[in-house]
Order: structure tokens, then sequence, then C-alpha cells
């Protein structure tokens, strides 16, 4: 079959189940497709086609046995931050080029578990710090639907490995929208779950209070298969939450969108530099959400103008201690011949972190420092409440609050936006993870220049089903999501 | 054994009084580390009980031990203070290669036991109460060996994570012996209370000694802290010394830098490790992997129930319904196995009554027993039932003080009853007044000659000849009926 890497993931499980193809011929469909489309995309950093087609070949004797799940033999894509068991694990980091993981991630073992098939370990933002996946030491990934551009951050490889089907889906993290505005720019539906909801262990740390692993696909039913194993309490991750998790699969028609009460926040479609392309489609989906029958409801979100600020303190501050670990000493990067421990640890880290690493250590640490801790990490946490508190009162009178997932649609690669021009690119999507609450992209559309424009639901706590639920219905309802980039369509 | 000298109720030294203020760092008695479950086996292979999680791995992250949460509500519970029922975790971030995170996981703002006290008995008696500023949770760090590889040094990861509790007093002690004491107090009451070996040795038990000199009545003076000091005996002798150089400095209006202190006990003195300026930032915050230590009232009160009776208080049950002296209680109160042991002792020996001669038993003979052999109280040939049994054929007169050390000895030897080795030796001691009586006689007709001395007025004389009779008997004739008998017999 040349034409595997358009079915859905339920196709997939269905078409395995049924002895429609193996899960090896599926698997090495994918792993051509990478080998000859990928040298444009570069979504991938590691290709572990050896170890996939054993777990495929593993899969399929599990299939046979009667003892696979609904995800057996499904090939997936992991972003780079999630350690991988004696396969390289990098964060998109010189520092961690030469890093053989002895473990695996929570969420990479419960894929195993589920029979999932590793294609590989696909590129990101170095550690996860950035809005581009430009920040990576293995170099820019394109983005599909336009080669020149980029595909967003930093789950910018999972994006664009979905979006080119060289994955049928993929995990990502999201710390303050590197779920979201990846899926944004690369026309995916990509969730990212309430802090507490899927385990951490494993995820190499950006901003701990921040940082959430989620499901990047097609469609909101791809996610919702890949929620189901990605969702659950982990003992290893004391932030984990102990609470039931839902079957996201089953409960994709859970909410009806008839009577669903959306929020407008009026601050967030009055900021400056939002594309108008990307207001418009926005604002196109909402009107056909109120033509399903949902309510739109105008709401005030108060603290919009706090968000960047209040972010890029509270995450620099945590990155800064998370990332005093890479020292040269135990693993990873090594300057050479050191004169001492002081120089060891300068030129390794100088020398092993990106200058956007460095910049957010240094912000972080001198927003932790003696004299200035009160005025800006105590202050920001505190902000940070207050902005919590303005979306639980929202919350009072709207199921969801809807959002564009950024401000305009893919940047070129090489625009060199400043730092702060960049930071105001998360404007839609960091207030979510300093809350810790569920969001969603969905796409919805294109603008002048045929990039993908992509609407935001966030929802309460918990209310992952919920979010999955609505958006299920409005891709039953529209055909945005089933829309391929011309590479996609390429056969290998 | 003799009451110390009283000392002069003034301790300034040439005028500067002594500020001391003390933490001490004790390791919990747990099977596994704080946040990764890793064994804290003293002793093993380096890098043997290192885990991913020691070996701060990307990724990884830690999960509370929460028996370490016990421990210290009961250490909290031990020193009356407040435990706080959302205390937080902090990152300490500085670089060290035997900090594998780059931060130690410690408490600041939050820490689990808040004020509390202890009150510490000094030499002449008097009991000072010392306050307990806090004690907080925190994690050790590794160990770096600089010895053994050539332009190298070698990293133990083994200790990196074994919970510590951090215990910080106010400064309170105003001598040496006030600190030593203090120090003392708290060694027994966290082996007391179970929640530490207390190994000084093995590191389980060490101490930092804030020291400053002030005029009485001024404010408190720069302080240095001596680092690290792991037996009573450097604590001691580091601290003089670090008077005796600050009041140096002072006496020629000299100036003390805040600075930390390494004692070195072969020359005698303390050396600067670093100063003020040099020392870390240790940018302190919440640790947003660990989330509050949530306690319940029922968890404290629980705690609370299963406390058993404090040092202090049994010292003074000891005192007052025992009738030892305040001295004795203390060193009988030094460990909770002691004066368990001692209560059992008293309990066989016939009750209260016989606190005051078990005590001297059990201080005197049987610990001289035990240390001769270098054995532990637990290792002991003679239990406190044996030891009291012992004691009571001392008190019903079956056997004098002197043949009881002979029954002691057989005890320890054998591992019989008191009562088995009186019969088995036939050392019950002689009452009969007949048998006495005939003794002294016999006695009495062979020594004429001191006889005549005596009562020429040579007081001497008449010990002289209850010697006689206690040897003629072989040392079983009661002594108190031999000298009753001897002064109506020789009359």
């Amino acid at each position: 079959m040349t034409d595997l890497h358009r079915l859905s993931i339920r196709e997939l499980s269905e078409g395995l189940a049924g002895a429609k193809f193996s899960s090896r011929e599926l698997t090495e469909h994918y792993l051509k497709r990478i080998a000859k489309l990928d040298t444009q995309v570069k979504s991938y950093v590691t290709v572990t086609a050896e170890q996939a087609l054993a777990q495929a070949d593993a899969a399929d004797a599990a299939i046979k046995a009667g003892t696979a799940t609904a995800l057996t033999g499904v090939p997936i894509a992991h972003k780079d931050i999630f350690c991988t068991q004696g396969i390289k694990t990098t964060a998109g980091s010189k520092m961690l080029d030469n890093f053989i993981s002895p473990y695996d991630a929570t969420v990479v073992a419960k894929g195993k578990a589920a029979g999932l098939v590793t294609l590989g370990k696909v590129n990101m933002d170095e550690f996860a710090m950035g809005s581009t996946s430009e920040n990576s030491f293995y170099g820019a990934t394109a983005n599909p639907w336009n080669l020149g551009h980029v595909p967003g951050g930093s789950s910018g490889g999972s994006a664009a490995a979905v979006a080119a089907d060289l994955a049928p889906f993929a995990t990502g993290t999201d710390t303050g929208g590197s779920i979201r505005q990846p899926a944004s720019f690369c026309g995916l539906t990509g969730l990212k779950p309430s802090y507490g909801r899927v385990s951490r262990f494993g995820m190499i740390a950006y901003a701990s209070s921040l940082d959430q692993g989620g499901p990047m696909a097609r469609s909101a039913e791809d996610c919702a298969y890949l929620m189901n194993v990605m969702a659950g309490h982990d003992a290893k991750d004391s932030t984990s939450v102990e609470k039931d998790v839902d079957d996201y699969v089953a409960n994709l028609n859970g909410t009806a969108v008839k009577g669903l009460r959306i929020g407008i926040p009026k601050q967030y479609f009055n900021v400056a530099g939002l594309d108008a392309d990307v207001k418009a489609r926005v604002e196109e989906s909402l009107k056909k959400l109120e033509d399903m029958g949902a309510t739109l409801v105008e709401i005030d979100l108060n603290m919009t103008e706090a968000y960047v600020p209040t972010y890029y303190l509270i995450a620099p501050a945590e990155a800064s201690s998370n990332l005093q670990r890479y020292d040269g000493v135990r693993y990873g990067y090594r300057a050479e011949n050191p004169v001492d421990l002081m120089d060891l640890y300068k030129r390794s880290r100088s020398e092993g972190f990106g200058a956007e690493v460095q910049r957010r250590i240094l912000i972080g640490t001198y927003a932790l420092s003696a004299g200035y801790y009160d005025a800006y990490y105590v202050k920001a946490q505190k902000v940070r409440r207050l902005i919590q508190q303005d979306f639980l009162k929202a919350f009072e009178s709207v199921d969801v609050i809807a959002a564009p997932s950024a401000p305009t649609t893919a940047y070129k690669i090489g625009a060199n936006l400043s730092p702060v021009e960049m930071y105001l690119g998360d404007i839609y999507t960091i207030a979510v993870n300093l809350a810790g609450l569920p969001a969603i992209n969905a796409p919805v559309g294109f603008d002048k220049d045929n990039l993908p424009v992509g609407l935001q639901l966030i929802g309460n706590y918990w209310s992952e089903s919920q979010l999955l639920s609505v958006v299920h219905q409005y891709q039953q309802a529209t055909d945005w999501h089933t829309k391929r980039a011309a590479i996609a369509e390429e056969n290998a | 054994m003799a009451q110390a000298q009283k000392k002069p109720k003034s301790l300034l030294i040439d005028g500067w009084e002594v500020v001391i203020g003390i933490e001490i760092h004790t390791q919990l008695a747990t099977q596994s580390k704080i946040f990764s479950g890793s064994s804290t086996e003293f002793g093993q292979d380096p890098n043997t009980q290192a885990s991913l999680v020691d070996l701060a791995m990307p990724g990884v992250l830690p999960v509370l031990n929460k028996e370490v949460v016990d421990l210290a509500i009961r250490f909290g519970l031990g020193i009356d203070a407040y435990i706080d029922q959302a205390s937080v975790f902090a990152r300490k971030n500085y670089f060290y290669p035997d900090s594998p995170k780059g931060y130690q996981i410690s408490q600041m703002d939050n820490p689990i036991v808040g004020l509390g006290h202890i009150d510490i008995q000094l030499e002449d008696g008097t009991v000072k109460r010392i306050g307990v500023t806090r004690a907080h949770l925190e994690e050790d760090a590794g160990k770096s060996i600089h010895d053994q590889f050539e332009g190298m040094s070698g990293i133990d990861l083994n200790r990196a994570g074994t919970p510590l509790l951090e215990i910080v007093s106010e400064p309170d002690m105003r001598s040496v012996e006030e600190a030593v004491a203090y120090i003392k107090s708290i060694h027994t009451l966290v082996r007391w209370l179970g929640i530490s070996d207390g190994n000084m040795a093995e590191g389980s038990f060490r101490a930092d000694c804030n020291v400053s000199l002030r005029r009485p009545g001024q404010p408190f003076g720069t302080r240095c802290e001596l680092k690290n000091l792991n037996s009573f005996r450097f604590i001691e002798q580091a601290i003089n010394v670090e008077i005796e150089r600050q009041m140096e400095i002072l006496e020629w209006d000299g100036t003390i830098d805040q600075e930390t202190r390494l004692f070195d006990p072969v020359k005698m003195e303390t050396r600067s490790m670093r100063s003020k300026e040099e020392a870390n930032d240790y940018r302190y915050f919440p640790d947003p992997d660990l989330l509050p230590v949530i306690i319940s009232d029922a968890q404290i009160e629980k705690a609370r129930a299963a406390l058993p009776e404090l040092p202090a208080a049994r010292r003074e049950r000891f005192v007052a319904d025992f009738g030892i002296t305040e001295y004795d209680a203390h060193v009988l109160t030094l460990t909770r196995e002691m004066s368990d042991f001692y209560e059992v002792v008293v309990a066989a020996a016939g009750g209260a009554a016989q606190g005051k001669v078990s005590a001297n038993w059990v201080m005197g003979e049987f610990s001289g027993a035990l240390n001769k052999a270098g054995l532990e109280l637990a290792d002991s040939p003679v239990s406190a039932e044996k030891l009291g049994g012992m004691v009571a054929r001392i008190v019903d007169n079956t056997i004098s003080g002197k043949i009881a050390k002979q029954v002691f000895s057989f005890m320890w030897d054998e591992g019989k009853t008191a009562d088995e080795i009186i019969a088995e030796k036939g050392l019950k001691q002689e009452t009969d007044t007949g048998a006495i009586e005939a003794i002294i006689k016999d006695v009495l007709a062979a020594n004429e000659k001191m006889v005549e001395e005596f009562k020429s007025g040579k007081e001497k004389a008449f010990n002289g000849l209850v010697g006689q009779v206690m040897k003629a008997s072989k040392g079983k004739a009661n002594p108190a009926q031999v000298n009753e008998l001897m002064k109506k017999l020789i009359g």
C-alpha cells in the first residue's frame, strides 16, 4: 500500500487489527518516507529504524497472539526531550549531543507498553526554549506547508513530522505554548493537558511548574488515542495528579457544542500585532461553532498585559536551576583540557549551551538573586496567582475560552526577531501554563500565503475530554484538519 | 562520685562575653534516601548506592520519602516546637562536583520544625533553657575524593541524598561548657527518639559552631562559623581556640571578619575557609518538583501519643522517685537504653527504695565491666533483671556488698542468676548471731594483744579485729552484725 500515511489512528488501529497490513509494512512505509522526505523537512534528530522494525515485529506477533492494545503496532515520533533508553536524547542541545539515556521517560515507557513503535526522536528548540525550532544544535526544521518557514516551537520537529506525514502522531511538550503554537503553524491538532495530568518523569525539565507533555496529531480523535496512553498518575512525579483518567476516545462526543458557552476575551482580539488573516480565520471558526449551537460570550481577562513579563521571570528562574546539572562532570558535553574546576564549569556550559538558553539562564539567575528575588520572582508568583484567578472567574460564566494560538502564522526561517518580539508571540499561550489549565489548538484555515491558522480553546482544569470532544465535533463539520501540505502528498 | 566544683557565676573571660549558636546536621535513621529510594547503608563501594535520581540524570524527579517527615515531627515534639503543617522544600543552588543537580534540596522559608527549646544541665547541676530556632529537612551531598587519583578527583555519590535534619539553635550559649552540653543534649535526644544513630565517626551527627565575642550589654559581635566538627573533643577544642583568636584580635582593637573557618586539631588552630564575600548566593526558591509537605492534625497527635518519656522528664522522675542525685540521673539518662536498663534494675531490686543502690551498681561495677569488655549495653552478658536480682540479695542481707562483687563477677562470666551463684558457691551471708559470736570469740582469744591495744584507746585495733572476723568467715559474716556483736563482746 502506498497511502498508509493518509490513514487516521483509528484506521491504522482497525487495519492492523484486521490484518489489512502489518506493523512492519506500516513502519517500513514511514521509514521510507522519512528517508526520502526528511532531508527537506529535517524534523528527525535520530531515526531509530532498527529498533522500530524490531518493535513492529513484536507488535505483529502480539496482534497475532491476541494480546494487542488499540495502538499496538502504530508508529510514533517522540520529541527529543523525552528520555529513551539506549537512544540518544539531546533536548536539541550540544550539551547532550553525546547523551544516551539509561532509562525511559514514563511517557515513553507507557507508549512501549501500549505497543507503539518508535520511529525516532524529533527536533526541538534547545531545552524547549524557543518558538521556531531554530534554537536547535541540529539546525532548523522546515514547515511542511512552506519549507522556507519555521514549524514553530519548541515542539517544531513533532509538528513538522506529523504535518509532512513522516509520523502518524507525535509527543510534544508545552511550557509556554510549545505544543499549541507549532500545531497552529503546521495545521495540526495539539493538546496541552492540565498541569499534573501527564507524568514529567523522564521529560527533560525546562520550567518544572509549567512543563507538560501532550499529543500532537492530525485530528482531535488522533490526539485522544495518544492521550489515552500518556495521561495518568505516576508515583515517580510528585506533581502528577492522582485523579481518574477519562477514556478520551470514548468521550469524543461527550460534550455537545450545542449550548456550549465560549468566552471571547475582548483583550485578546485587540492585541497589537494580531495578524488580520489570523483574526479573520479565528472569528470564522467561532462563527461556525456558533452555527453549530455554541453561544459566544464576551469576557474580560484583565491580566493580559502581565502574561509575558510574568512568564519570562518564572520560566527562566526555574530553568536556571534545572539546567545547573549540566556541568560537564557526569555526562554530556565537557570542555577539553580544563585548567581547573571553575574552568571546566564555565567552558562546558558556555560551549555546550546555545545563545537563547544562556540568555534565559542569565535572566533566571538574576531574578533569583539575593536582593532581586522579592522584586522579581516572588512578585511574579503573586501575579501568577492573579492570572489564575482571572481565568477561574471567567469559567464561572463560560465553559471554554477561545483565542488564537498565536498572533501570526509561521515566521520565515532566519527572520531573526528580537527576543522581545519573539516573546510577544507567546501572548496567547503562556497564561495557560501559568494557570496550569488545559488548552487545545485546532486548524481553522489559512492565511493569504497558504500558511495554517489555529484556534485555541482553553478549558477549566481536567477538561481535556471536553476540549477534544468540542474540536472533534468541529472537525466532523469542517475539513480544515484534512488538508495536507504538498510534501505530505508526495509518495516515497 | 564527687560533684564538680561550682563555676564562678560570671562567665566573662577577661571581660568578654562568649556567644555561641550551633547548627547540627543529624542523619535520619531511614533505610532509603530522602528523594530517590536508594539505600543509605554506610561503607559500600563508591557509587553503588547512587540511582538515576542521585546521579541527577536529565529528566529525573525527586519523590519524598514520607518516613523522614514522621522523624522530623517526632524531633519537633521532642523539643516542644511548632510543627509547620505545610512546610516547603526549596532549592539551594550552587555548583560543586559532589552536588550532582547543581542544587541541594533543603528548606528555607517554611521549615518543618519551628521554634522550640531544650533544657541542658551543666556540671554544677544548673539547668539552662536553649532555644532551637528551627529544624529543617534536607539532602546530604556526595563526597569528593582528592587523594586517590593522580591529578584527578573522584566523586562518590553514595551519600548524596541521605536524609538530614538540620537543627539550628538560637545564639543562647555563653560558654564552651554550655555549647558542649547543648550538643550532647541534642545528641542524646535524637538517639532517644530513634530518629538518628548519632554516629559521629560515620558523619551522622556533625556540628557547626558560630562563635562571637562582645562586651556585656553590647550587640552581638561578628561571628565566625566553625564547620563540620565531628567529635565532642574537637568541638570543645575548636571553640576554645577560636575564642582565644577572636579575643586576641579584639583586645588590640581589631575587627573580626565574618567567615567560615576550619579547625585543625593537629596545629590546634582554626583557618579561614571562605569569607562572607566569597560566599555563594544560593538563590533559594521553592522546589517546583515537590509539593508542600502537608501534615494533618491526626498525624501530629499520633506522633505525640507515640512519643517516649523524654530525657529531661525522666531525669526529674529519677531524682524525685528514686532518690538519686541530679548528677547520677544525668548519667543514667544519657541514653534511652541505659535509662530503661536502670529502671528494670530498680524494679527487680525491689522498687523505688532501691534506686540509690541500683544506681551505684549500674554506674559503678556494671558500667566498668562493660567498658572493660568494650561491649555495648545491648550485648551485656548480665541482663537488667539479673543485675536487679542481685541487688535485691544485697538489700535483703543475703549477701554483703563485698560478696556481691564476687557474685557479679560470676554472673558476668557464667550468665547465671545471683541466686544460683550464691547457692552454688555458698556465698550466703552469715547472719546467725550464735555462729558469728563463736567466730568473734575465737578471734578475740587468738588476738589478745590487739584487744589490749583497743582497750588502751587505740581505735584502729577494733577495725583490725573486725577484719579478722570477716576473714575467718570467708567474708560471709554480716559486717553490721559483726560490728555490733564485737562491741558487745569486747566490752
